[in-house]
């Protein structure tokens, strides 16, 4: 069974469509890349599957697991594995990020049935997380996300996912702002986290990100709609010739 | 027009000089304390209750949210007594040395007055004034602004209080703790309080008032703090007041040179609250931070007003107000920083915050500074707005539901403002009484 089956979706933001009947199928265990030119509808994409309010969905349906996803709140589809990557991740000043992690953790193991962890193994799996993405102790005695860099950002984004194990994350341009050393460290990360039952969904506009994190699926979005699929050749197709003929093609 | 409305007494006028009339024989003090309840309760006869005419009552018109003045409170019987012995448990398991007050009248069995430790002299106001106490004589009156008419009939029928002395260079072992607490009776306690910190000395003094739900008595307390020079002092007041009562409270401090002053006001309960923090920093080169949260719901109204007057030079203080309203609840905010023409360097920054987190709750806010030195620095930032959708998205996209989103965003925004208590078991204590009142919120 098909982790995510998107159909036919159509989704408006203050009247405006963005997606025009998308579909999409993944598997679990596989890495979809999607990319497209700006404004082509990935980060709405990103910001629906995840349960943002200020997208209307006006056809079609999604499942997640089998089950409907729009009838979950956003907390809802965390605890059931869902997993948002968010591009420009938020600063929460006076809530620190030991105690975000651990309220959330938390909240999805109770929703799932699992017991709580205790202090100590929170702890451990923390550290022991934090480490391998070089995030050093003393970020985490900060509040969230106040104070870090583009760079931090986006590895303290990785450290949720890999301490929250969602069944499907959704990477959203985690590759901007990141020089080399930071991509090579967040793709690192994402990798250790492939498993068979695991899936990605990773949103990408250059296919740098890709060279480290090697897709089995690659799709192009464009006004709305997925309009090629392809293997992980179409993303350095896509990097040689640039998104032009895919907008064109959508304009004839 | 304007006189002749105000010769119409109010039901609760016509109670108040009726009590003033059949008390003031038996209220404690000599002639030169009577004389000073009768030129304070002339005031109150001429002007009447505070009310919305007056700027500095404008947005709590006390003439008009008080409906009846309760007779005065009489001393607790043995069952008040018993039941009190459960009062101050908001401090969790902070050490104080605590001075009970029932209604407003010291209860010396449920106090700790023993073994004090050097250089600190504890009294009742009642006792002090029957006594002719020194320290009385030489402090009562002087702080309280004598123009405010809440002050004023606080000082016409102030009944008892504490009056405590920490002699210079000592420091307090425990934080000391007035605990107010009020009986189910319908009554009015006038609290009349003296605190003095001599020179060099060290001292956290927390007041806490509390009483029973469905209760409508009435509360006015006033507090004279001197703060002298060098001296440090932390000052925490926690307002628990029952939902029905009526509270009006008065710091007036001075504050001497080189001193260290934080004030801390926390409020959550009352139906109807007026803090009033009157401060002078009389002396050069001290320290200020002057905090409060404010949770407020159902038709609460809390108004805090604030007056920092910079007599003296190179001061600096911090104001950062912080308030949580829901329901149709009504909090304001009135803050005044004064900095005298001779009170150069002064350093002086207000913040306040409101959070809306119903579209029926009210937020009132208003800032002034008069600045008469030139070489200055203050400012004041004033903000009120709802919570923040894309935080609480955020939070929640990672699991956490809306409920628990909403109270680690409200905890963060009032821990801003509590952060800024010294005492880290107080801090805990309160914000385990945010805790408590985020999860009363919760549906």
């Amino acid at each position: 069974m098909a982790l995510l089956e998107i159909k036919g979706l159509h989704v408006e933001i203050d009247g405006k469509e963005i997606l025009k009947g998308l579909d999409l199928t993944v598997n679990a265990g596989e890495v979809h890349a999607i990319m497209g030119p700006n404004g082509s509808g990935k980060s709405t994409l990103a910001y629906v599957l995840a349960g943002k309010a200020d997208y209307a969905v006006t056809s079609g349906e999604v499942l997640f697991n089998g089950k409907n996803l729009f009838d979950m709140a956003p907390d809802e589809r965390a605890a059931a594995g869902m997993f948002l990557a968010f591009q420009y991740p938020l600063e929460i000043p006076g809530v620190a990020t030991m105690t975000f992690l651990r309220t959330a953790l938390n909240a999805q193991r109770k929703k799932r049935g699992e017991a709580e962890l205790s202090t100590p193994e929170f702890i451990k799996k923390v550290r022991d997380t934090a480490g391998k993405l070089s995030i050093e102790q003393e970020m985490l005695r900060r509040a969230v996300n106040v104070g870090f860099s583009g760079g931090e950002k986006k590895r303290n984004e990785i450290l949720q996912m890999a301490l929250l194990e969602p069944r499907l994350a959704v990477l959203d341009e985690t590759d901007s702002g990141l020089d080399i050393d930071a991509l090579k460290i967040v793709a690192d990360g994402v990798n250790r986290l492939r498993s068979p039952g695991r899936s990605f969904v990773v949103i990408t506009h250059y296919q740098r990100l890709l060279a480290y994190i090697v897709p089995d699926i690659v799709h192009v979005l464009s006004h709305g709609r997925i309009v090629k699929t392809g293997g992980k050749e179409l993303a350095l197709e896509l990097e040689a010739r640039g998104y032009a003929e895919y907008q064109e093609e959508v304009l004839a | 027009m304007n006189a002749e409305v105000a010769t119409i007494k109010t039901a609760a006028e016509t109670a108040l000089a009726h009590e003033f009339a059949t008390a003031r024989g038996r209220l404690p003090g000599d002639d030169a304390i009577a004389a000073q309840r009768k030129a304070a309760f002339d005031l109150f006869a001429k002007e009447g209750l505070p009310n919305r005419r007056i700027e500095e009552w404008k947005y709590t018109d006390l003439r008009a949210l008080m409906r009846d003045a309760k007779p005065l409170a009489v001393p607790p019987d043995a069952a008040a007594k018993a039941r009190a012995k459960s009062a101050g448990a908001m401090l969790g398991d902070v050490e104080t040395r605590r001075l009970v007050f029932i209604d407003g009248s010291f209860v010396a069995e449920l106090s700790d007055v023993a073994n004090l430790e050097s250089g600190l002299t504890i009294s009742s106001l009642a006792a002090a004034l029957a006594a002719d106490d020194a320290t009385v004589e030489a402090h009562l009156g002087k702080l309280a602004p004598a123009g405010d008419v809440a002050v004023a009939l606080n000082t016409a029928l102030m009944g008892d209080g504490a009056v405590i002395r920490i002699a210079a260079g000592s420091t307090t072992e425990r934080p000391l703790h007035l605990l107010f607490v009020a009986s189910a009776k319908p009554a009015a306690s006038f609290i009349r309080s003296l605190v003095v910190v001599e020179e060099g000395a060290r001292a956290m003094l927390i007041e806490s008032h509390e009483g029973p739900a469905g209760s409508d008595y009435q509360v006015n307390a006033a507090l004279e703090l001197f703060v002298g020079d060098r001296a440090h002092v932390d000052h925490v007041k926690i307002i628990g007041e029952g939902e029905d009562a009526l509270h009006v409270s008065t710091l007036a401090a001075a504050i001497g040179a080189h001193a260290r002053f934080n004030s801390f006001t926390f409020t959550a309960g009352g139906d109807v609250v007026r803090n009033q923090l009157f401060l002078k920093f009389d002396g050069e080169g001290t320290l200020a931070g002057i905090r409060g949260a404010t949770l407020l719901k159902g038709r609460q109204h809390a108004d805090t007003t604030l007056v920092a007057n910079h007599v003296a030079r190179d001061c600096q203080s911090r104001e950062v107000f912080k308030s949580v309203l829901d329901g149709e609840a009504h909090g304001v905010f009135q803050g005044r920083i004064i900095v005298r023409p001779q009170a150069q360097k002064t350093d002086a920054k207000m913040m306040t915050q409101a959070l809306l987190l119903s579209d029926r709750a009210e937020a009132d806010n208003k800032p002034e500074l008069e600045i008469f030195a030139d070489d200055v620095q203050c400012g004041h930032g004033a903000t009120a707005g709802a919570l923040d959708d894309e935080l609480k998205f955020y939070l929640m996209a990672r699991g956490i539901p809306a409920a628990e989103a909403e109270a680690l965003l409200i905890q963060a925004f009032l821990g801003e403002a509590i952060e800024g208590i010294e005492h880290a078991g107080l801090r805990e204590a309160l914000m385990e009484a945010v805790a408590a009142w985020l999860k009363a919120r919760a549906p």
